[in-house]
């Protein structure tokens, strides 16, 4: 009887660690209460609007994952041409876009895209610069082509950022390729980039010396983040990224890190089968923040206008998932409580704070929208 | 994958007893084999991985009415894409999809694969011809 006793609890140990088990995050999202801000629809009929880029003269770039480059000037739309060929598929298209700090004197354009550019089926994340000529793409120049390129349909990254010193952080997701590209520093995805606002590699990368490292790559373990910007306090660049099923996670980017995709996550398969047993190892970074259940993060910024008083250095982030804006307070640099916004507008694919202090959210199969007081 | 062994077997079954031959069992087993590769990479993320979706934003797939009775309307889905409302097993949806950019056999390989899972059956291969004939 002992011993049907031991082989029970041997069986039902085994069971139970066969299947992954999950924590749900500490800090549940809530129902807001007493929200003083409404949203106004600005453009209206988008499918996927992917990037926002606002220009000095109060215009907006936006960027249509189909492979359309909006310019919206006074009200109105116009379509610019001369765009690179976009390979469509899956999540791949047309994807972020923003202005050079120094657009004013130098009119750069920067955008991410899927690109069938190079060898190989399918395609790759590439990186872009250009300068409006009227409405046409005039003096383009591909900065990175990640490689290799591939038929999978996932995780491009593709999120731009800049950061106080001038230089050019992107993502680039794992391409569905987890076990080989996001720990391999000498491949390509899986990884934040920097490079010169011409594309070069800044002689002070983290892996500029090591023997066939790919030297554009900055930090690496990511799985596909799709949100980032540069804290307006610190200059620091923060990063969201997509988990599996759980484990979506927001990082404070630090050279030559490793965030620990896929050896360490707080996410499980799909399927419900365990992915890996570790949420920390020794040389891997912890995130910031962790959701589970995922709510599929795209968009992310933080308040530093004086528009939203309450809200002021709270993070912002889109949930495709669950259609809503997360808003997170932030204390210490530790989330302390979440709020979901303007619940069931749709999939909330990205969130910038503009120039003029207003926050602008994009939506799926709606349009933009600014966030304004009551009245 | 044990849910596609399964299948296998269930689909061998069901076209022995109608009779069909069973060269054309072997390319459709091959297509649904393909289709599982296709279904994780473009469409898992929404419709989950039993194909259930997400309430009131992503229909099912599993026992969708839509789906199995709906042939050449969600091959345009799945081709072209699809926004505004539909109904599946007498919900609304408000939703879209994006075209995901497969290529005609690709789309006959994933609706080879959906439509014999999730409980689903579907005696009539879907082929790369039956896809290219689909127009928006």
């Amino acid at each position: 009887m002992k011993s049907f006793k031991f082989f029970l609890l041997i069986f039902i140990t085994v069971n139970y660690s066969a299947c992954a088990q999950q924590v749900d995050s500490e800090i549940k999202a809530e129902e807001p209460i007493g929200v003083n801000y409404t949203t106004e629809l600005i453009i209206d009929e988008l499918s996927i609007p992917w990037g926002m880029a606002f220009l000095p003269d109060g215009s907006l770039l936006i960027t249509e994952k189909s492979g359309e480059l909006i310019h919206f000037k006074n009200n109105e739309r116009v379509t610019i041409s001369g765009l690179p060929e976009v390979y469509n598929r899956g999540q791949g298209g047309l994807l972020d876009v923003i202005i050079h700090p120094k657009f004013s004197e130098n009119g750069w354009i920067y955008f991410s895209y899927a690109s069938q550019e190079g060898d190989g089926d399918g395609g790759n994340t590439a990186i872009m610069r250009a300068k409006l000529d009227g409405n046409t793409l005039i003096d383009k120049q591909v900065l990175y082509k990640a490689e290799p390129n591939t038929t999978k349909g996932q995780h491009f990254g593709s999120r731009l950022v800049f950061d106080n010193e001038g230089f050019l952080y992107f993502s680039v997701g794992d391409r569905g390729n987890r076990d080989e590209n996001p720990q391999d520093i000498t491949r390509d995805c899986g990884k934040i980039y920097r490079l010169n606002d011409d594309g070069t590699v800044p002689n002070d990368n983290p892996f500029i010396s090591e023997p066939n490292a790919k030297t554009a790559i900055y930090s690496y373990g990511h799985r596909n983040p799709q949100g980032m910007f540069k804290h307006p306090e610190t200059g620091e660049i923060w990063t969201h990224e997509h988990g599996p099923q759980g484990g979506d996670e927001i990082n404070i980017i630090q050279k030559g890190l490793n965030y620990g995709w896929p050896k360490i996550s707080y996410g499980i398969n799909y399927s419900g089968t365990t992915l890996t047993e570790n949420t920390a190892l020794p040389g891997m970074e912890q995130p910031l923040f962790y959701w589970v259940p995922s709510i599929a993060p795209s968009g992310f910024a933080i308040i530093s206008s004086d528009k939203y008083p309450e809200w002021k250095g709270d993070l912002l982030v889109g949930s495709l998932k669950f259609q809503y804006l997360e808003r997170l307070v932030l204390e210490n640099n530790k989330v302390v409580k979440r709020e979901k916004l303007f619940e069931g507008l749709g999939r909330v694919r990205n969130v910038v704070q503009a120039p003029d202090g207003y926050i602008y959210v994009s939506i799926e199969n709606l349009g933009i929208v600014k966030i304004v007081p009551k009245s | 994958m044990s849910r596609l062994v399964m299948f296998s077997v269930v689909y061998l079954l069901c076209f022995n007893v109608f009779g069909q031959n069973s060269a054309n069992n072997e390319d459709v087993i091959d297509s649904i084999d393909r289709g599982v590769i296709i279904y994780e990479d473009f469409c898992m993320n929404c419709h989950l991985v039993d194909g259930e979706g997400v309430k009131n934003v992503i229909p099912p797939l599993a026992a969708s009415d839509f789906l199995m009775k709906k042939r050449s309307e969600s091959l345009k889905v799945v081709k072209f894409g699809q926004s505004g409302k539909m109904v599946v097993n007498g919900k609304t949806y408000n939703g879209s999809m994006a075209a995901m950019g497969l290529t005609n056999q690709e789309i006959a390989d994933v609706m080879n694969y959906i439509t014999n899972s999730f409980g689903n059956s579907n005696a009539i291969k879907f082929t790369e011809q039956e896809v290219l004939k689909i127009e928006k």
